[in-house]
Protein backbone atom coordinates (compact mmCIF):
# COMPACT_ATOMS: atom_id res chain seq x y z
CA UNK A 1 0.00 0.00 0.00
CA UNK A 2 3.10 2.51 0.91
CA UNK A 3 4.73 1.71 -2.23
CA UNK A 4 1.70 2.23 -4.49
CA UNK A 5 1.48 6.00 -2.63
CA UNK A 6 4.43 6.53 -3.26
CA UNK A 7 4.04 6.00 -6.59
CA UNK A 8 0.94 7.91 -7.06
CA UNK A 9 2.54 10.83 -6.06
CA UNK A 10 5.42 10.20 -8.10
CA UNK A 11 3.14 10.51 -11.08
CA UNK A 12 1.58 13.20 -9.64
CA UNK A 13 5.16 15.14 -9.28
CA UNK A 14 5.69 14.20 -13.20
CA UNK A 15 2.21 15.52 -14.02
CA UNK A 16 2.62 18.84 -12.71
CA UNK A 17 6.20 18.98 -13.87
CA UNK A 18 4.98 18.43 -17.31
CA UNK A 19 2.18 21.25 -17.17
CA UNK A 20 4.37 23.25 -15.61
CA UNK A 21 6.17 23.38 -18.81
CA UNK A 22 3.63 23.03 -21.17
CA UNK A 23 1.52 26.21 -19.55
CA UNK A 24 4.90 28.31 -19.84
CA UNK A 25 4.97 27.37 -23.14
CA UNK A 26 1.56 28.23 -23.72
CA UNK A 27 1.57 32.14 -22.17
CA UNK A 28 5.27 32.68 -23.71
CA UNK A 29 3.82 34.56 -26.71
CA UNK A 30 1.67 36.50 -24.53
CA UNK A 31 4.43 37.42 -22.30
CA UNK A 32 6.81 38.25 -25.38
CA UNK A 33 3.71 40.52 -27.04
CA UNK A 34 3.82 42.39 -23.83
CA UNK A 35 7.21 43.27 -23.83
CA UNK A 36 7.31 44.15 -27.19
CA UNK A 37 4.71 46.77 -26.44
CA UNK A 38 7.15 48.65 -24.80
CA UNK A 39 9.68 48.91 -27.54
CA UNK A 40 10.05 50.56 -31.24
CA UNK A 41 7.82 48.62 -33.80
CA UNK A 42 10.13 48.94 -36.55
CA UNK A 43 12.80 47.16 -35.20
CA UNK A 44 10.50 44.16 -33.88
CA UNK A 45 8.99 43.78 -37.23
CA UNK A 46 12.64 43.83 -38.73
CA UNK A 47 14.63 41.41 -36.24
CA UNK A 48 11.29 39.97 -34.53
CA UNK A 49 11.25 38.90 -31.26
CA UNK A 50 14.71 38.18 -29.70
CA UNK A 51 16.43 37.28 -26.70
CA UNK A 52 17.04 40.91 -25.91
CA UNK A 53 13.40 42.05 -26.28
CA UNK A 54 12.63 39.12 -23.59
CA UNK A 55 14.42 40.79 -20.59
CA UNK A 56 12.47 43.26 -19.12
CA UNK A 57 14.69 46.57 -19.13
CA UNK A 58 14.67 49.94 -20.75
CA UNK A 59 11.10 49.65 -21.28
CA UNK A 60 8.99 52.98 -22.62
CA UNK A 61 5.64 53.52 -22.54
CA UNK A 62 5.43 55.94 -25.21
CA UNK A 63 4.38 53.26 -28.22
CA UNK A 64 1.29 53.02 -25.91
CA UNK A 65 0.96 56.36 -25.15
CA UNK A 66 1.18 56.86 -29.12
CA UNK A 67 -2.30 55.26 -29.62
CA UNK A 68 -4.32 58.00 -28.46
CA UNK A 69 -2.49 60.34 -30.84
CA UNK A 70 -1.30 58.38 -33.98
CA UNK A 71 -2.78 58.92 -37.18
CA UNK A 72 -5.12 61.56 -35.86
CA UNK A 73 -6.13 58.96 -33.22
CA UNK A 74 -7.05 56.38 -35.53
CA UNK A 75 -6.80 53.78 -32.91
CA UNK A 76 -9.37 54.98 -30.30
CA UNK A 77 -11.81 55.54 -33.05
CA UNK A 78 -11.32 51.75 -34.09
CA UNK A 79 -11.52 50.82 -30.01
CA UNK A 80 -15.32 52.79 -30.14
CA UNK A 81 -16.02 50.75 -32.99
CA UNK A 82 -15.49 47.69 -31.75
CA UNK A 83 -17.43 48.87 -28.27
CA UNK A 84 -20.58 49.82 -30.23
CA UNK A 85 -20.38 46.42 -32.36
CA UNK A 86 -19.91 43.78 -29.30
CA UNK A 87 -22.99 45.70 -27.76
CA UNK A 88 -25.10 46.08 -30.63
CA UNK A 89 -23.99 41.97 -31.55
CA UNK A 90 -24.55 40.67 -28.17
CA UNK A 91 -28.02 42.24 -27.43
CA UNK A 92 -29.56 41.19 -30.36
CA UNK A 93 -28.08 37.65 -29.85
CA UNK A 94 -29.05 37.17 -26.60
CA UNK A 95 -32.32 38.35 -27.22
CA UNK A 96 -33.50 36.63 -30.34
CA UNK A 97 -31.37 33.54 -29.69
CA UNK A 98 -33.20 33.13 -26.37
CA UNK A 99 -36.33 33.13 -27.85
CA UNK A 100 -36.18 30.75 -30.51
CA UNK A 101 -34.32 28.15 -27.73
CA UNK A 102 -37.03 28.57 -25.56
CA UNK A 103 -39.56 28.17 -28.25
CA UNK A 104 -37.83 25.17 -29.41
CA UNK A 105 -37.50 23.82 -26.29
CA UNK A 106 -40.75 24.07 -24.47
CA UNK A 107 -43.58 23.96 -27.24
CA UNK A 108 -44.66 21.07 -29.36
CA UNK A 109 -45.81 21.98 -32.86
CA UNK A 110 -45.54 21.17 -36.07
CA UNK A 111 -42.01 21.47 -37.83
CA UNK A 112 -40.01 21.82 -34.38
CA UNK A 113 -38.29 18.96 -35.28
CA UNK A 114 -36.94 20.42 -38.69
CA UNK A 115 -36.54 23.71 -37.17
CA UNK A 116 -33.99 22.19 -34.52
CA UNK A 117 -32.21 19.65 -37.41
CA UNK A 118 -31.98 23.27 -39.55
CA UNK A 119 -30.36 25.31 -36.20
CA UNK A 120 -27.75 22.31 -35.78
CA UNK A 121 -27.42 22.49 -39.69
CA UNK A 122 -26.40 26.16 -39.52
CA UNK A 123 -24.29 25.04 -36.67
CA UNK A 124 -21.77 23.48 -38.44
CA UNK A 125 -21.53 24.50 -41.88
CA UNK A 126 -18.93 27.15 -42.35
CA UNK A 127 -20.25 30.86 -43.11
CA UNK A 128 -16.93 30.82 -45.31
CA UNK A 129 -18.89 28.89 -47.73
CA UNK A 130 -21.75 31.79 -47.68
CA UNK A 131 -19.74 34.75 -48.05
CA UNK A 132 -20.13 35.83 -51.77
CA UNK A 133 -23.77 35.74 -51.57
CA UNK A 134 -24.40 37.16 -48.78
CA UNK A 135 -21.94 40.31 -49.94
CA UNK A 136 -24.22 40.76 -52.94
CA UNK A 137 -26.58 40.67 -50.44
CA UNK A 138 -25.50 43.56 -48.33
CA UNK A 139 -24.85 45.54 -51.63
CA UNK A 140 -28.61 45.11 -52.88
CA UNK A 141 -29.75 45.71 -49.32
CA UNK A 142 -27.10 49.20 -49.49
CA UNK A 143 -25.61 48.26 -46.19
CA UNK A 144 -22.17 47.96 -47.27
CA UNK A 145 -19.64 49.93 -44.71
CA UNK A 146 -22.09 49.57 -42.41
CA UNK A 147 -22.51 48.33 -38.46
CA UNK A 148 -25.91 46.41 -39.09
CA UNK A 149 -24.58 44.77 -42.67
CA UNK A 150 -21.89 43.24 -40.02
CA UNK A 151 -24.84 42.22 -37.10
CA UNK A 152 -27.69 41.42 -39.65
CA UNK A 153 -26.89 37.88 -40.90
CA UNK A 154 -25.92 36.94 -37.28
CA UNK A 155 -28.68 38.36 -35.04
CA UNK A 156 -29.65 34.24 -34.65
CA UNK A 157 -26.49 32.71 -32.98
CA UNK A 158 -27.15 28.87 -33.93
CA UNK A 159 -24.83 28.34 -30.80
CA UNK A 160 -27.00 30.46 -28.90
CA UNK A 161 -30.14 28.86 -29.62
CA UNK A 162 -28.84 25.46 -28.92
CA UNK A 163 -27.56 26.47 -25.67
CA UNK A 164 -30.87 28.22 -24.97
CA UNK A 165 -32.71 25.66 -26.10
CA UNK A 166 -30.50 22.87 -23.68
CA UNK A 167 -31.02 25.38 -20.64
CA UNK A 168 -34.47 25.95 -21.42
CA UNK A 169 -35.42 22.06 -21.40
CA UNK A 170 -33.95 22.17 -17.89
CA UNK A 171 -36.57 24.40 -16.39
CA UNK A 172 -39.80 22.36 -14.39
CA UNK A 173 -42.72 23.09 -16.69
CA UNK A 174 -44.62 23.73 -13.46
CA UNK A 175 -42.90 28.14 -13.65
CA UNK A 176 -44.60 28.32 -17.33
CA UNK A 177 -48.59 26.93 -15.70
CA UNK A 178 -47.82 28.82 -12.46
CA UNK A 179 -47.60 31.74 -15.15
CA UNK A 180 -50.73 30.66 -16.88
CA UNK A 181 -52.64 30.18 -13.70
CA UNK A 182 -51.51 33.87 -12.88
CA UNK A 183 -52.78 34.74 -16.44
CA UNK A 184 -50.01 35.96 -18.64
CA UNK A 185 -49.60 35.59 -21.84
CA UNK A 186 -46.95 32.85 -23.85
CA UNK A 187 -44.68 36.25 -23.85
CA UNK A 188 -45.21 37.34 -21.11
CA UNK A 189 -44.63 33.94 -19.35
CA UNK A 190 -41.12 34.31 -21.35
CA UNK A 191 -40.12 37.74 -20.17
CA UNK A 192 -41.62 37.69 -16.55
CA UNK A 193 -40.79 33.85 -15.91
CA UNK A 194 -38.53 32.11 -17.86
CA UNK A 195 -36.06 34.84 -18.52
CA UNK A 196 -35.05 35.37 -14.89
CA UNK A 197 -34.61 32.13 -14.42
CA UNK A 198 -32.19 31.63 -17.45
CA UNK A 199 -29.48 34.18 -16.08
CA UNK A 200 -26.78 32.18 -16.08
CA UNK A 201 -27.27 31.40 -19.41
CA UNK A 202 -27.58 34.67 -20.64
CA UNK A 203 -24.38 35.44 -18.79
CA UNK A 204 -22.23 32.58 -20.26
CA UNK A 205 -23.67 33.56 -23.92
CA UNK A 206 -22.69 37.18 -23.34
CA UNK A 207 -19.36 36.54 -22.65
CA UNK A 208 -19.13 33.75 -25.56
CA UNK A 209 -20.73 36.61 -27.85
CA UNK A 210 -19.70 39.28 -26.86
CA UNK A 211 -16.09 37.49 -27.30
CA UNK A 212 -16.73 36.61 -30.72
CA UNK A 213 -18.31 39.81 -31.87
CA UNK A 214 -14.73 41.44 -30.06
CA UNK A 215 -12.58 39.46 -32.55
CA UNK A 216 -14.78 38.85 -35.60
CA UNK A 217 -12.71 39.18 -38.66
CA UNK A 218 -13.44 37.61 -42.14
CA UNK A 219 -17.07 39.25 -42.31
CA UNK A 220 -15.93 42.94 -40.95
CA UNK A 221 -13.27 42.41 -43.55
CA UNK A 222 -15.36 42.53 -46.52
CA UNK A 223 -18.49 44.66 -45.11
CA UNK A 224 -16.19 47.52 -43.87
CA UNK A 225 -14.84 49.75 -46.57
CA UNK A 226 -13.43 52.68 -44.84
CA UNK A 227 -11.39 53.69 -41.83
CA UNK A 228 -13.48 55.30 -39.78
CA UNK A 229 -15.63 52.06 -39.63
CA UNK A 230 -13.00 49.66 -38.80
CA UNK A 231 -13.17 47.79 -35.53
CA UNK A 232 -9.68 46.57 -34.04
CA UNK A 233 -8.94 43.62 -35.89
CA UNK A 234 -9.74 45.45 -38.90
CA UNK A 235 -7.66 48.51 -38.06
CA UNK A 236 -4.57 46.26 -37.10
CA UNK A 237 -4.51 43.74 -39.79
CA UNK A 238 -4.40 47.11 -41.84
CA UNK A 239 -0.99 48.20 -40.50
CA UNK A 240 0.34 44.75 -41.86
CA UNK A 241 1.68 46.35 -45.25
CA UNK A 242 5.44 45.67 -45.64
CA UNK A 243 5.60 49.55 -46.72
CA UNK A 244 4.05 50.45 -43.40
CA UNK A 245 5.14 53.27 -40.83
CA UNK A 246 3.06 52.32 -37.42
CA UNK A 247 3.87 49.15 -36.26
CA UNK A 248 4.20 50.59 -33.16
CA UNK A 249 0.49 50.97 -33.16
CA UNK A 250 0.36 47.49 -34.59
CA UNK A 251 2.20 45.79 -31.51
CA UNK A 252 0.89 48.19 -28.44
CA UNK A 253 -2.23 48.13 -30.46
CA UNK A 254 -2.34 44.27 -30.34
CA UNK A 255 -1.50 43.93 -26.66
CA UNK A 256 -4.51 46.31 -25.83
CA UNK A 257 -6.76 45.09 -28.21
CA UNK A 258 -6.14 42.35 -25.72
CA UNK A 259 -6.33 43.21 -22.31
CA UNK A 260 -9.73 43.52 -21.84
CA UNK A 261 -10.86 39.65 -22.84
CA UNK A 262 -8.23 38.55 -20.31
CA UNK A 263 -8.89 40.57 -17.63
CA UNK A 264 -12.90 39.53 -18.40
CA UNK A 265 -11.56 35.97 -18.47
CA UNK A 266 -10.34 35.82 -14.89
CA UNK A 267 -13.12 37.76 -13.62
CA UNK A 268 -15.63 35.15 -15.55
CA UNK A 269 -13.79 32.17 -15.70
CA UNK A 270 -16.10 29.88 -15.02
CA UNK A 271 -18.95 31.47 -17.55
CA UNK A 272 -16.05 30.85 -20.35
CA UNK A 273 -16.19 27.01 -19.48
CA UNK A 274 -20.12 26.97 -18.88
CA UNK A 275 -20.35 28.61 -22.46
CA UNK A 276 -18.19 25.96 -23.78
CA UNK A 277 -19.72 22.64 -22.43
CA UNK A 278 -23.23 22.96 -20.92
CA UNK A 279 -25.39 21.15 -22.55
CA UNK A 280 -23.06 18.51 -23.07
CA UNK A 281 -22.21 16.84 -26.05
CA UNK A 282 -23.30 13.78 -25.11
CA UNK A 283 -24.26 11.98 -27.89
CA UNK B 1 -42.52 16.61 -20.50
CA UNK B 2 -43.72 19.15 -23.33
CA UNK B 3 -46.88 19.37 -24.25
CA UNK B 4 -48.77 20.91 -26.74
CA UNK B 5 -51.04 24.24 -26.18
CA UNK B 6 -54.65 24.53 -27.18
CA UNK B 7 -54.74 28.09 -26.28
CA UNK B 8 -51.02 29.37 -27.72
CA UNK B 9 -51.40 27.93 -31.48
CA UNK B 10 -49.72 30.39 -32.92
CA UNK B 11 -47.73 32.05 -30.40
CA UNK B 12 -44.22 29.12 -30.25
CA UNK B 13 -43.70 30.23 -34.32
CA UNK B 14 -43.35 33.49 -32.86
CA UNK B 15 -40.75 32.42 -31.00
CA UNK B 16 -38.83 30.84 -33.29
CA UNK B 17 -40.03 33.17 -36.32
CA UNK B 18 -36.08 34.87 -36.35
CA UNK B 19 -34.76 31.88 -36.89
CA UNK B 20 -37.03 31.04 -40.26
CA UNK B 21 -36.56 34.75 -41.46
CA UNK B 22 -32.84 34.65 -41.13
CA UNK B 23 -32.03 31.05 -42.09
CA UNK B 24 -34.39 31.55 -45.44
CA UNK B 25 -32.38 35.19 -46.07
CA UNK B 26 -29.17 34.95 -44.76
CA UNK B 27 -28.83 30.94 -45.70
CA UNK B 28 -31.01 29.48 -47.46
CA UNK B 29 -30.95 31.91 -50.26
CA UNK B 30 -27.06 32.54 -49.95
CA UNK B 31 -26.83 28.37 -50.17
CA UNK B 32 -29.25 28.30 -53.61
CA UNK B 33 -27.55 31.64 -55.26
CA UNK B 34 -24.25 29.69 -54.88
CA UNK B 35 -25.59 27.10 -57.27
CA UNK B 36 -26.90 29.10 -59.60
CA UNK B 37 -24.06 31.87 -59.48
CA UNK B 38 -21.71 28.94 -60.08
CA UNK B 39 -22.75 28.47 -63.26
CA UNK B 40 -22.75 32.54 -64.45
CA UNK B 41 -20.73 34.81 -65.45
CA UNK B 42 -21.85 37.74 -63.62
CA UNK B 43 -20.29 41.40 -65.00
CA UNK B 44 -21.86 44.42 -63.26
CA UNK B 45 -25.44 44.94 -65.70
CA UNK B 46 -25.11 41.89 -67.07
CA UNK B 47 -25.49 38.33 -66.35
CA UNK B 48 -25.44 35.06 -68.08
CA UNK B 49 -25.50 31.48 -67.89
CA UNK B 50 -22.06 30.05 -69.02
CA UNK B 51 -23.19 26.38 -68.33
CA UNK B 52 -19.92 24.48 -66.39
CA UNK B 53 -17.31 26.85 -67.83
CA UNK B 54 -16.88 28.15 -64.36
CA UNK B 55 -15.82 24.92 -63.09
CA UNK B 56 -13.69 23.89 -66.16
CA UNK B 57 -11.77 26.99 -65.12
CA UNK B 58 -10.84 25.91 -61.88
CA UNK B 59 -8.96 22.80 -63.22
CA UNK B 60 -5.53 24.93 -62.72
CA UNK B 61 -2.72 25.00 -60.61
CA UNK B 62 -4.00 27.43 -57.76
CA UNK B 63 -7.04 25.42 -57.62
CA UNK B 64 -5.28 22.16 -56.87
CA UNK B 65 -2.50 23.98 -54.63
CA UNK B 66 -5.47 25.67 -52.18
CA UNK B 67 -7.53 22.36 -52.11
CA UNK B 68 -4.30 20.34 -51.34
CA UNK B 69 -2.95 22.99 -48.54
CA UNK B 70 -6.37 22.77 -47.08
CA UNK B 71 -6.46 19.50 -46.95
CA UNK B 72 -2.91 18.83 -45.18
CA UNK B 73 -4.07 21.54 -42.79
CA UNK B 74 -7.20 19.80 -41.70
CA UNK B 75 -5.35 16.67 -41.70
CA UNK B 76 -2.40 17.94 -39.63
CA UNK B 77 -4.67 19.56 -37.25
CA UNK B 78 -7.06 16.57 -36.85
CA UNK B 79 -4.01 14.15 -35.69
CA UNK B 80 -2.49 16.43 -33.45
CA UNK B 81 -5.36 18.31 -31.97
CA UNK B 82 -7.78 15.41 -30.98
CA UNK B 83 -5.03 12.60 -29.33
CA UNK B 84 -3.10 15.24 -27.65
CA UNK B 85 -5.92 17.02 -26.23
CA UNK B 86 -7.60 13.55 -24.84
CA UNK B 87 -4.66 12.90 -23.11
CA UNK B 88 -4.16 16.06 -21.81
CA UNK B 89 -7.77 16.22 -20.65
CA UNK B 90 -7.24 12.69 -19.08
CA UNK B 91 -4.21 13.25 -16.76
CA UNK B 92 -5.99 17.04 -15.92
CA UNK B 93 -8.75 14.87 -14.56
CA UNK B 94 -7.22 13.06 -12.02
CA UNK B 95 -8.19 14.53 -8.78
CA UNK B 96 -5.90 15.82 -5.87
CA UNK B 97 -3.84 18.26 -7.94
CA UNK B 98 -5.39 21.75 -7.44
CA UNK B 99 -2.87 23.48 -9.72
CA UNK B 100 -4.99 22.05 -12.36
CA UNK B 101 -7.32 24.14 -12.73
CA UNK B 102 -4.60 26.96 -13.17
CA UNK B 103 -3.01 24.86 -15.55
CA UNK B 104 -6.19 24.48 -17.93
CA UNK B 105 -7.16 28.19 -17.61
CA UNK B 106 -3.40 29.10 -18.90
CA UNK B 107 -3.71 26.07 -22.08
CA UNK B 108 -7.25 27.77 -22.70
CA UNK B 109 -6.08 31.75 -22.84
CA UNK B 110 -4.73 31.21 -26.37
CA UNK B 111 -7.88 30.86 -27.44
CA UNK B 112 -9.07 34.25 -26.56
CA UNK B 113 -6.33 36.25 -28.58
CA UNK B 114 -8.05 37.38 -31.80
CA UNK B 115 -6.59 36.07 -35.08
CA UNK B 116 -5.07 39.71 -36.15
CA UNK B 117 -3.08 39.44 -32.89
CA UNK B 118 -2.15 35.57 -32.48
CA UNK B 119 -0.66 35.92 -36.58
CA UNK B 120 1.22 39.06 -35.31
CA UNK B 121 2.86 37.30 -32.09
CA UNK B 122 3.80 34.66 -34.60
CA UNK B 123 4.92 36.71 -37.34
CA UNK B 124 7.05 38.25 -34.59
CA UNK B 125 8.19 34.97 -32.59
CA UNK B 126 9.31 33.38 -36.19
CA UNK B 127 10.75 36.15 -37.64
CA UNK B 128 13.45 35.12 -40.60
CA UNK B 129 16.02 36.95 -38.93
CA UNK B 130 18.76 34.77 -37.25
CA UNK B 131 18.34 37.01 -33.98
CA UNK B 132 14.50 36.02 -34.01
CA UNK B 133 13.78 33.87 -30.84
CA UNK B 134 12.90 31.15 -32.34
CA UNK B 135 15.67 30.80 -34.74
CA UNK B 136 17.95 31.45 -31.65
CA UNK B 137 16.08 28.21 -30.02
CA UNK B 138 16.69 26.02 -32.64
CA UNK B 139 20.26 27.02 -33.45
CA UNK B 140 21.98 24.74 -31.36
CA UNK B 141 20.01 22.19 -32.11
CA UNK B 142 21.47 22.27 -35.62
CA UNK B 143 18.40 24.21 -37.24
CA UNK B 144 19.86 27.08 -39.88
CA UNK B 145 17.69 29.99 -39.33
CA UNK B 146 14.83 29.98 -41.43
CA UNK B 147 12.46 32.96 -43.09
CA UNK B 148 9.65 30.53 -41.98
CA UNK B 149 7.08 32.65 -43.61
CA UNK B 150 9.13 33.15 -47.16
CA UNK B 151 10.83 29.12 -46.63
CA UNK B 152 8.83 27.35 -48.67
CA UNK B 153 5.47 24.97 -48.29
CA UNK B 154 6.73 23.34 -45.67
CA UNK B 155 7.65 25.78 -43.26
CA UNK B 156 4.64 27.61 -44.44
CA UNK B 157 2.62 24.74 -43.17
CA UNK B 158 4.38 24.32 -39.78
CA UNK B 159 3.77 28.07 -38.98
CA UNK B 160 -0.02 27.20 -39.58
CA UNK B 161 -0.34 23.83 -37.68
CA UNK B 162 1.89 25.81 -34.88
CA UNK B 163 -1.00 28.24 -34.74
CA UNK B 164 -3.64 26.03 -34.45
CA UNK B 165 -1.93 24.14 -32.10
CA UNK B 166 -1.48 27.26 -29.71
CA UNK B 167 -4.86 28.17 -30.05
CA UNK B 168 -6.93 25.46 -30.17
CA UNK B 169 -5.19 22.71 -27.90
CA UNK B 170 -7.07 24.33 -24.14
CA UNK B 171 -10.54 24.61 -26.12
CA UNK B 172 -10.46 20.99 -26.81
CA UNK B 173 -9.05 20.18 -23.71
CA UNK B 174 -12.02 21.82 -22.42
CA UNK B 175 -14.38 19.89 -24.77
CA UNK B 176 -12.99 16.71 -23.80
CA UNK B 177 -12.81 17.00 -20.23
CA UNK B 178 -16.74 17.78 -20.13
CA UNK B 179 -16.47 14.39 -22.16
CA UNK B 180 -14.93 12.68 -19.51
CA UNK B 181 -17.69 14.16 -16.58
CA UNK B 182 -19.80 11.89 -18.24
CA UNK B 183 -18.22 8.41 -17.69
CA UNK B 184 -19.53 6.89 -14.67
CA UNK B 185 -16.71 6.57 -11.79
CA UNK B 186 -17.55 3.04 -10.95
CA UNK B 187 -16.20 1.56 -14.28
CA UNK B 188 -12.66 2.70 -13.32
CA UNK B 189 -13.71 0.75 -9.78
CA UNK B 190 -14.36 -2.29 -11.74
CA UNK B 191 -11.06 -2.05 -14.27
CA UNK B 192 -8.90 -1.81 -11.08
CA UNK B 193 -10.46 -4.59 -8.82
CA UNK B 194 -9.46 -6.26 -12.44
CA UNK B 195 -5.98 -5.38 -11.88
CA UNK B 196 -6.22 -3.33 -15.09
CA UNK B 197 -2.77 -0.94 -16.08
CA UNK B 198 -3.26 2.68 -16.11
CA UNK B 199 -2.93 2.32 -20.31
CA UNK B 200 -5.72 -0.59 -20.41
CA UNK B 201 -8.15 1.69 -19.02
CA UNK B 202 -7.27 4.56 -21.12
CA UNK B 203 -8.01 2.80 -24.25
CA UNK B 204 -10.71 0.37 -23.15
CA UNK B 205 -12.28 2.27 -21.21
CA UNK B 206 -11.95 6.21 -21.40
CA UNK B 207 -11.50 6.11 -25.23
CA UNK B 208 -14.37 4.05 -26.22
CA UNK B 209 -16.75 6.03 -23.80
CA UNK B 210 -15.15 9.40 -24.62
CA UNK B 211 -16.53 8.11 -28.59
CA UNK B 212 -19.62 10.95 -28.47
CA UNK B 213 -17.03 13.83 -27.83
CA UNK B 214 -14.16 12.85 -30.32
CA UNK B 215 -16.75 12.67 -33.52
CA UNK B 216 -18.10 16.33 -32.62
CA UNK B 217 -13.97 17.39 -32.19
CA UNK B 218 -13.34 15.56 -35.05
CA UNK B 219 -16.12 16.75 -37.17
CA UNK B 220 -16.12 20.70 -36.36
CA UNK B 221 -12.17 20.27 -37.14
CA UNK B 222 -12.77 19.18 -40.00
CA UNK B 223 -15.63 22.00 -41.22
CA UNK B 224 -13.13 24.38 -39.78
CA UNK B 225 -10.15 23.29 -41.05
CA UNK B 226 -11.68 23.17 -45.13
CA UNK B 227 -12.53 26.83 -44.19
CA UNK B 228 -9.48 28.12 -42.77
CA UNK B 229 -8.24 31.73 -44.30
CA UNK B 230 -7.86 34.28 -41.62
CA UNK B 231 -5.32 32.80 -40.17
CA UNK B 232 -2.75 32.14 -44.11
CA UNK B 233 -4.42 36.38 -44.53
CA UNK B 234 -2.92 37.56 -41.36
CA UNK B 235 0.28 35.51 -41.76
CA UNK B 236 1.05 36.48 -45.42
CA UNK B 237 -1.13 39.87 -45.52
CA UNK B 238 0.79 42.72 -47.62
CA UNK B 239 3.52 40.39 -48.99
CA UNK B 240 4.78 42.15 -52.03
CA UNK B 241 2.00 40.81 -54.71
CA UNK B 242 -0.26 40.63 -52.15
CA UNK B 243 -0.67 36.90 -50.98
CA UNK B 244 2.05 34.20 -49.88
CA UNK B 245 5.30 33.62 -52.50
CA UNK B 246 4.65 30.49 -54.80
CA UNK B 247 1.03 30.27 -53.17
CA UNK B 248 2.15 28.44 -49.80
CA UNK B 249 -0.49 29.73 -47.52
CA UNK B 250 -3.37 29.34 -50.51
CA UNK B 251 -6.42 27.87 -49.48
CA UNK B 252 -9.95 27.08 -50.69
CA UNK B 253 -11.17 30.19 -48.90
CA UNK B 254 -8.34 31.98 -49.70
CA UNK B 255 -9.12 31.51 -53.28
CA UNK B 256 -12.87 32.49 -53.14
CA UNK B 257 -11.08 35.62 -51.70
CA UNK B 258 -9.16 35.76 -54.38
CA UNK B 259 -11.45 35.48 -56.72
CA UNK B 260 -14.37 36.55 -55.36
CA UNK B 261 -13.74 39.61 -54.32
CA UNK B 262 -10.35 40.90 -55.31
CA UNK B 263 -10.93 39.80 -58.82
CA UNK B 264 -14.56 40.60 -58.79
CA UNK B 265 -15.25 36.68 -60.23
CA UNK B 266 -18.66 36.28 -58.36
CA UNK B 267 -19.49 33.11 -60.81
CA UNK B 268 -16.36 31.34 -60.19
CA UNK B 269 -15.96 31.82 -56.34
CA UNK B 270 -19.23 30.52 -56.13
CA UNK B 271 -18.16 27.52 -58.25
CA UNK B 272 -14.96 27.45 -55.43
CA UNK B 273 -17.29 27.64 -53.00
CA UNK B 274 -19.76 24.65 -54.17
CA UNK B 275 -16.36 22.53 -54.56
CA UNK B 276 -15.34 23.41 -51.02
CA UNK B 277 -18.99 22.77 -49.48
CA UNK B 278 -18.89 19.61 -51.43
CA UNK B 279 -15.49 17.83 -49.83
CA UNK B 280 -16.59 19.23 -46.28
CA UNK B 281 -19.85 17.18 -46.61
CA UNK B 282 -17.99 14.47 -48.00
CA UNK B 283 -14.96 14.06 -45.83
CA UNK B 284 -17.40 14.72 -42.45
CA UNK B 285 -20.06 12.18 -43.79
CA UNK B 286 -16.52 9.88 -44.43
CA UNK B 287 -15.43 10.53 -41.06
CA UNK B 288 -18.77 9.82 -39.21
CA UNK B 289 -18.89 6.43 -41.07
CA UNK B 290 -15.27 5.55 -39.51
CA UNK B 291 -16.73 6.88 -36.53
CA UNK B 292 -19.60 3.93 -36.92
CA UNK B 293 -22.11 7.05 -36.81
CA UNK B 294 -24.58 5.86 -38.71
CA UNK B 295 -24.43 2.17 -37.73
CA UNK B 296 -25.38 3.13 -34.08
CA UNK B 297 -28.30 5.21 -35.41
CA UNK B 298 -30.17 2.21 -36.89
CA UNK B 299 -29.26 0.02 -33.89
Amino acid sequence: MRSLRTAESRVNALFFLIFLVLCLAFLFPIYSLLLASFRPGRDLMRFGITVKTLIPDNLSLKYLASLLTARAGAYTVWYRNSLILVVMQTGLSLFFSSLVGYGLAVYEFKGRRLLFSLVLLVLVVPIQILILPLYSLLIFFKSMNTFWGIVAPFVVSPFAVFFFRQYAIGIPTDFIDAGRIDGLREGGIFFRVIAPLMKPAFGAMAILTALQSWNNFLWPLIVLRTGDMFTLPIGLASLLSPYGNNYDMLISGSLMATLPILIVFFIFQRYFIAGLTTGGIKG
Amino acid sequence: MRRSIGSARFSPYLFVLPFIVTFLVFYLYPLVSTVIMSFQEIVPGQTHWIGTLNYERLLNPFMYTAIWNSFRYTVFTILILIPIPVLLAVMLNRPGNPANVVFRGAMFLPTLVSVVVAGTIIRLLFAGSPAAIVNTILHPLGIKPTDWLLGGSASAMTLLVGMAMWRWTGVNIVYFMSGLQSIPRDLYEAADIDGASAWYKLFRVTVPLLKPTIIFVTTISVFGGFAMFEESYILWAGQSGGGSPNNVGLTMVGYIYLKGFQGGALGLGSAIGMILLAIVLGVSFLVLNLFGFFKRDEA
